[in-house]
């Protein structure tokens, strides 16, 4: 269980990472979401112990990382946003370094071994690192993450360079260690995390703006949105219907096509207005070709969490061109 | 500690800086062994003396890329987020360089040896001395580069500033000379590496030489472990 209490830092005057607090249980896979200059690595760097916070406290399975760091890092695999690899080695001689360097009691060939397979570097295995393509440098990375079977696993960007079909493999390889491991994962792919992840944390300019599973993430902030519904009939006799509707907040007209007209109408907070829409278009005799939510994907949430400036006027119109996008 | 002595003499002998560095060092001690050597003088204290200039410009070649490289290529994280000391990952650093300069002792004492193969019994305590005194030179010169290599990223940075810190603190009372100052002479014969060994150099072991030199290693060694420490909280 990893416990972050308070946690600031400031970077002479900048600040990092601004009054975070957070649980992440055993066995849970917890996905870092946030723009760039978030404060992710700096929030990964502080519970590795690379950085010291400036404020606040972090303990790792009852262990505080000021005051006993040693038994933090021992049970802590990390891979930073730039994998940490000597270029002039080859992946064995770095996998048996890091191996003596973290002081793993395991037996050495079998526990390497095991890992080169699971992150799929066997056959590079006795290249130099300075030749191996940015893919391979990532699973190297991960592989050095791994070794020692640490309890917690920390991943910056672990996806970053690699190719569709890898990206799908170290997701996989996620999951799995999720099963017995607790993991953490930044990253701004947002498909990425609300794929692996059970729970996701968004943070923007060092604050944490949402903390849920994706599912709730997504439900929470969709229930004021609007309704896209297209009718079959004249623009000016369905916004003249629409106005008798109870509990509609705004109507936008979108477009007309061939007779078919298109309305965003957005309800009141608190009202479901999609029996009443459809009583009024039986009883004014215009069809209802389309109606569907305009709920929120994760990505949106996102724009709309970590951007002020970021109006409902905006999320309507990312939406409208998402959906454009679609038709087409 | 053992992992890091072991990767960094390795890395000594996989990039070439090592080999070019020990080249560097042979070829020179050739040079002046075998100009006493052919006029007949075993004279290993003399190719010592001159061997410290050499060194002069050794020592900071490899202890430029020490800790400034592993920042520059994000290494450091790899090592500070392991379960180990910063003090065990300093010291590790400067203990693989001074066995790469014992490697270099080992050299000498086999030239040494050839003395008597060749006839002459020059006194064993010579060669002690002088290989004392160098090491402990070395010593404190390493620990010396290891702390600026500390302070920046950039090896050619940390290269140049270990040599003329190096240079300074070897040939400071020569300097000193042109000043008629009684105290400033004082100051830097008392600070000048190269008159402390010219003691060991005569095969005389003093204790304040001794404790001078450990006591400048102790010392750069422990601001450099600082400095790394003090770098998280900025």
């Amino acid at each position: 269980m990893i416990e972050i209490k308070n946690l600031t830092k400031d970077y002479g005057g900048h600040i990092a990472v601004d009054d975070i607090s957070f649980v992440v249980n055993d066995c849970e896979i917890l996905g870092f979401l946030g723009p760039n200059g978030a404060g992710k690595s700096t929030a990964m760097n502080i519970i590795t112990g690379y950085l010291s916070a400036t404020k606040g406290s972090v303990s790792v399975n009852g262990y505080d990382v000021l005051e006993q760091p040693i038994e933090v890092k021992q049970e802590i695999g990390y891979l930073p946003e730039l994998p940490p690899l000597y270029l002039d080695m080859t992946v064995k001689e770095y996998l048996n370094f890091v191996f003596d360097l973290k002081k793993v009691k395991l037996p050495k060939g079998p526990h390497i071994e095991e890992i080169c397979k699971l992150v799929g570097i066997k056959d590079v295995y006795h290249r130099l690192i300075k030749n191996l393509s940015k893919g391979y440098r990532q699973r190297v990375g991960i592989a050095q993450a791994l070794i020692g079977n640490p309890k917690v696993i920390i991943l910056d960007e672990p996806t970053v360079g690699l190719d569709p079909k890898q990206i799908i493999e170290i997701r996989n390889l996620v999951r799995m260690l999720g099963k017995n491991h607790t993991v953490i994962l930044s990253s701004h792919i947002l498909s990425e995390i609300q794929a692996v992840c059970d729970r996701v944390i968004i943070i923007n300019k060092g604050k944490i703006v949402a903390d849920d599973t994706p599912k709730n993430l997504s439900n929470n902030l969709s229930n004021d949105l609007s309704l896209s519904v297209v009718f079959e009939g004249e623009k000016e006799e369905i916004i003249k219907a629409l106005k008798q509707v109870n509990g509609i907040k705004t109507i936008d007209f979108v477009k007309e096509k061939d007779g078919e007209c298109e309305f965003n109408i957005e309800p009141r907070a608190g009202y479901d207005i999609r029996k009443q829409l459809f009583d009024t278009a039986s009883l004014n005799n215009f069809a209802i070709l389309k109606m569907s939510s305009n709920s929120l994907a994760l990505e949106d949430i996102f724009l709309r969490l970590t951007d002020e400036s970021y109006s409902a006027e905006a999320i309507k119109r990312s939406l409208k061109t998402k959906k454009d996008k679609e038709e087409k | 500690m053992g992992a890091i002595i072991k990767r960094e003499l390795k890395e000594y002998f996989t990039l070439p800086l090592g080999y070019v560095a020990l080249a560097v060092l042979l070829y020179f001690t050739g040079d002046y062994y075998s100009q006493k050597f052919y006029s007949g003088r075993a004279d290993i204290a003399y190719v010592f003396s001159c061997m410290l200039f050499v060194i002069l410009f050794v020592v900071p070649l490899i202890t430029m890329r020490m800790l400034s490289e592993e920042k520059h290529q994000k290494t450091d994280q790899l090592l500070l987020t392991s379960p180990t000391s910063i003090t065990s990952i300093v010291l590790g650093k400067f203990f693989a360089a001074i066995i790469y300069f014992l490697i270099f002792d080992f050299v000498l004492l086999i030239l040494f040896l050839a003395y008597y193969i060749f006839g002459a019994s020059p006194d064993f305590m010579v060669f002690l001395g002088n290989s004392i005194g160098f090491i402990l030179i070395v010593a404190a010169l390493i620990s010396i580069g290891e702390f600026i290599s500390a302070l920046t990223e950039s090896q050619i940075v940390a290269g140049l500033c270990g040599f003329a810190v190096s240079f300074m603190l070897l040939f400071v009372e020569n300097a000193a000379n042109y000043t008629k100052n009684d105290i400033v002479l004082k100051v830097t014969s008392w600070l000048s590496f190269s008159q402390r060994f010219s003691n060991f150099s005569e095969g005389i072991f003093d204790v304040a030489n001794f404790v001078f030199f450990l006591s400048i290693t102790a010392a750069f060694l422990f601001l450099t472990i600082r400095v790394i420490d003090v770098r998280r909280w900025a």
